[in-house]
């Protein structure tokens, strides 16, 4: 039995250690805007936040989280946050909209420590993000919005 | 609750279900389609002006003051449910704020593609074409109701009323009611049948920038795709198939599998061995200790290689006559100057970002519903229902957001459908069943865009024009063996397969297309642009190569020979002009290339500004022209394009599906990987004014990547790369 942290509540969860954080949130408790793309950390669709950190759900292990605090798409608040998603609308970034939610908590991750991001930053944070729909121009130029709004 | 009316699925419509003969197995079933996807045929279409106003269909507006519009087709990201709702709120003069969309049930007599004939479904990019007529009567027909019922409350003439956005008014008396207030009453109006459409002077929402209808609910976790759904009990199928094409279980032993914990049941099917699990996990696990036995004697065993290389040796001998004019052998025969080159295309994977799924549940009273992202209803609900030994009315269907197609979820087997009703059937249908493919599944599963080959000879005289052009191509049909051929292939001749080079716009005074269709185990299927994503590299890089033996610019060549195409060649004359075509390049390795293609009656032309050599190649800059009539929401317009852009660049610079001895070898994005950010070059996307109907672009972006950028690596390198994906090991440095 773990006990898990997501979004600020704690659920008991009866699972294998070795069950991917990714499955537990989805087919567990529900939370289905983290996504599955290619379960081997190559697409960044699952992406969520462990502490604070934006790490690949579909590599950690349950059995590896401890006490962390889980945050996912369905429970980002504050500045940075709105400022990501206020961006994300305003510049109509979405397409299928499918890895967004995992786009959405890098590019959170990214402005949370670096408020003035570069062109080179955003390559690092959100290269292992990817879309197939090609939103790459408009992700990069809501970054750099979203930053706009937050300085 | 006041509504207008809720539209119902009409069991009428249902079960005459275009299938003729009996309902047997899904691969038995003879559907009468027609396709017209060449949506500049659309603007003379009958069907599409000729369509009866059927507001009841489309919109529902609540007490609330919501509108909700009906969406008819399938969301994968390229925005029509905006773009459709828009069509109908502008007519409506609705509120833009208040309105919302509603994915429609499966209901080809209501919901048909006007351009597939009896078929519901989504592709060649006619979701806006096709509706437009349709939904612009019906936004004025509700408008109209809902002023007769004001006029008949406030007793005042209906043409002494206005409306604007989501009120209706009386200036005289100075009354007004907002669209719920009225709802009820309109409903009981009489449905005007050629109600009066706006001039496209009053239009407020249509060629204006409206914010897309579902970025809130994509950006904040909440948005419902075929993934997420979770019905009461549900249970997860993940299912082994065969390594190999063709192949069939022959035998499998489940006893470790069902100690997995987790595992409910393992049943056989006809595609495979299906583990059902109390989640996704455990039913993965549950297949990995399962052990199953192949029976290979129907398999397709050869490796892409070969298959290729047979397509070379066939392409040496004549085919079947496409399309013909003047007579090709003698130009080439009389020309000054002969050219000749080949071009291969390999099999290709969608790999949307969502793997393929799809939930499906039996009724307490023996009905069935269907929860995905689907994409070919009528195709879908038939399928299913011979399946599960019931009529297609018996099954309903439930449109969810899907997480990208690019064709793949349109496929006239229904295969993942099929797949899905198959497995409840096996298992008694004890609880709903979502069948999840892994991506390895949705990777190595086919229906890949198919591999091609092109060989073309054409002859030039003194002067650099064209005396002859002689075009073979090869390669596997997608319509033969589906239940389209009846319909859709003439004489041999399957025209999603030879689009966009039998049928080519530059006048060519002597032509000869011949194809020869393949026939191989692998299932192949349209991939974002189907043909033209193999005819417009082989067109435009060969046209390229002309210009530059006849030492005309590339512009001026294309424009020379697109006399009688002026909207392809205006589209081309402004993407060049935007592009500051003609420009010394600022440094040596960077150089510009150009394409122009016609596709699902769009025309675009794209110039790629690259650097190239020393086996390296970087697009820098994309600009595109594009012309698709009217454009309903011109920043969708220009998303759809650079999202082709995107979606293309890692088919011109990577991927490649191959098989060894039969065995698909790239299964995850390691292997086939997408185009990631730091590669997607700027993308500038210009529109022609245009006052024609609107076509489509959720593909038309794709076909003129490859060629532009081909193009752009020989100007800046001399050296011609024609297969796909470009093979760079040999670019030298410059």
């Amino acid at each position: 039995m773990f006990k898990l942290t997501v979004n600020g509540t704690t659920h008991e969860v009866d699972a294998d250690p070795d069950m991917p954080l990714l499955w537990v949130l989805r087919d567990r408790l529900d939370k289905t805007g983290t996504k599955y793309g290619c379960g081997i950390a190559q697409c960044g669709a699952c992406t969520v936040h462990l502490d604070g950190q934006p790490v690949r759900s579909c590599q950690t292990r349950i059995g590896d989280v401890g006490t962390g605090a889980i945050t996912t798409i369905e429970g980002v608040s504050g500045r940075v946050a709105e400022a990501v998603q206020g961006a994300w609308r305003k510049l109509d970034v979405v397409q299928c909209g499918y890895c967004q939610s995992g786009q959405i908590m890098s590019a959170i991750g990214l402005l949370s420590t670096n408020p003035k991001p570069s062109d080179a930053d955003i390559d690092g944070a959100l290269d292992g993000n990817i879309c197939r729909c090609g939103t790459y121009q408009r992700i990069r130029a809501a970054i750099h919005e979203a930053a706009r709004s937050l300085a | 609750m006041l509504k207008i009316r809720q539209p119902t699925p009409s069991p009428r419509a249902s079960r005459r279900a275009f299938l003729t003969g009996s309902a047997a197995a899904a691969g038995a079933l003879v559907i009468g389609f027609r396709l017209d996807l060449r949506g500049a045929r659309a603007e003379g279409a009958p069907a599409l002006s000729a369509v009866k106003a059927n507001p009841n269909a489309f919109v529902r507006i609540a007490a609330d003051d919501t509108v909700t519009v009906m969406i008819k087709h399938l969301d994968m990201g390229q925005g029509n449910t905006t773009g459709l709702a828009t069509i109908l709120a502008d007519e409506l003069d609705a509120d833009w704020s208040k309105v919302r969309t509603e994915f429609a049930p499966a209901d080809a007599a209501l919901y048909n593609n006007l351009l597939m004939g009896p078929i519901q479904g989504t592709g060649g990019s006619t979701a806006i074409a096709n509706s437009w007529m349709q939904l612009r009567k019906a936004g004025a027909a509700a408008r109209e109701m809902l002023v007769a019922a004001a006029a008949l409350d406030w007793k005042v003439q209906a043409s002494q009323i206005t409306v604007e956005s989501g009120v209706v008014r009386h200036a005289g008396s100075g009354r007004e009611a907002r669209f719920g207030e009225l709802a009820a009453a309109a409903a009981a109006m009489p449905v005007p049948q050629e109600p009066r459409l706006k001039d496209p002077s009053q239009w407020r929402l249509i060629g204006q920038k409206a914010l897309r209808l579902d970025s809130v609910a994509k950006t904040n976790g909440s948005a419902i795709y075929s993934l997420d759904i979770r019905r009461p009990n549900q249970v997860t199928a993940v299912v082994a198939h065969p390594p190999r094409f063709g192949a069939t279980v022959k035998g499998f032993d489940d006893k470790a599998a069902r100690q997995v914990a987790g595992v409910i049941d393992v049943v056989a099917i006809p595609t495979g061995v299906a583990v059902i699990a109390r989640d996704t996990w455990a039913a993965m696990k549950g297949r990995e200790a399962l052990k199953v036995t192949w029976d290979e004697s129907l398999a397709e065993t050869r490796s892409s290689d070969v298959i290729l290389a047979e397509y070379r040796e066939t392409a040496k001998r004549p085919g079947i006559v496409a399309s013909q004019r003047g007579d090709a052998e003698a130009g080439i025969k009389g020309a000054a100057k002969v050219l000749e080159a080949e071009f291969s295309f390999p099999y290709l994977a969608h790999a949307a970002m969502e793997p393929l799924n799809a939930t499906i549940e039996r009724a307490a009273d023996g009905s069935y519903d269907i929860y995905a992202g689907l994409q070919f209803q009528t195709i879908e609900q038939a399928t299913a229902a011979a399946i599960l030994g019931t009529t297609p009315d018996k099954v309903r269907l439930h449109t969810l957001w899907a997480g990208g197609s690019f064709g793949r979820r349109a496929t006239p087997s229904a295969d993942y459908i099929a797949e899905a009703a198959a497995i409840l059937k096996a298992w008694g249908a004890k609880a709903p069943v979502h069948l999840v493919w892994t991506r390895e599944d949705d990777m190595a599963g086919g229906y890949y865009r198919p591999t091609v080959y092109h060989k073309i000879r054409a002859g030039l005289d003194a002067k650099g024009s064209v005396t002859g052009w002689q075009h073979v191509m090869v390669g596997k049909s997608i319509m033969i063996g589906s239940p389209f051929e009846a319909m859709l292939v003439k004489n041999g001749v399957d025209g999603t397969t030879v689009e966009g080079a039998s049928d080519t716009p530059y006048a060519l005074p002597a032509y000869r297309f011949e194809v020869h269709n393949a026939r191989e185990g692998v299932p192949v299927l349209w991939w974002r642009s189907v043909g033209h994503t193999h005819t417009a590299q082989a067109m435009e890089v060969f046209v390229d190569e002309l210009a530059h033996a006849a030492q005309v610019d590339p512009v001026a060549y294309r424009l020379a020979l697109l006399t009688n195409a002026p909207r392809l060649s205006a589209a081309l004359k402004l993407a060049a002009e935007k592009a500051g075509w003609g420009k010394a390049a600022p440094e040596k390795g960077r150089a510009m290339g150009v394409a122009a293609h016609e596709s699902f009656g769009s025309y675009v032309a794209m110039v790629a500004d690259v650097t190239a050599g020393s086996g390296s190649l970087k697009v820098n800059r994309i600009v595109a022209a594009v012309d698709v009539g009217i454009a309903v929401n011109p920043d969708i317009v220009r998303a759809q394009v650079e999202g082709a852009v995107g979606f293309a660049l890692s088919s011109v610079l990577r991927n490649r599906v191959t098989l060894k001895d039969g065995v698909v070898q790239e299964t995850n994005f390691d292997a086939y990987e997408p185009t990631r950010l730091t590669e997607m070059p700027v993308v500038e996307v210009h529109i022609v004014p245009s006052q024609a109907a609107p076509t489509g672009i959720g593909e038309p972006g794709v076909p003129v990547l490859a060629p532009a950028i081909s193009n752009a690596v020989f100007a800046a390198t001399g050296q011609r790369l024609r297969a796909l994906p470009l093979d760079l090991s040999g670019l030298k440095g410059v």
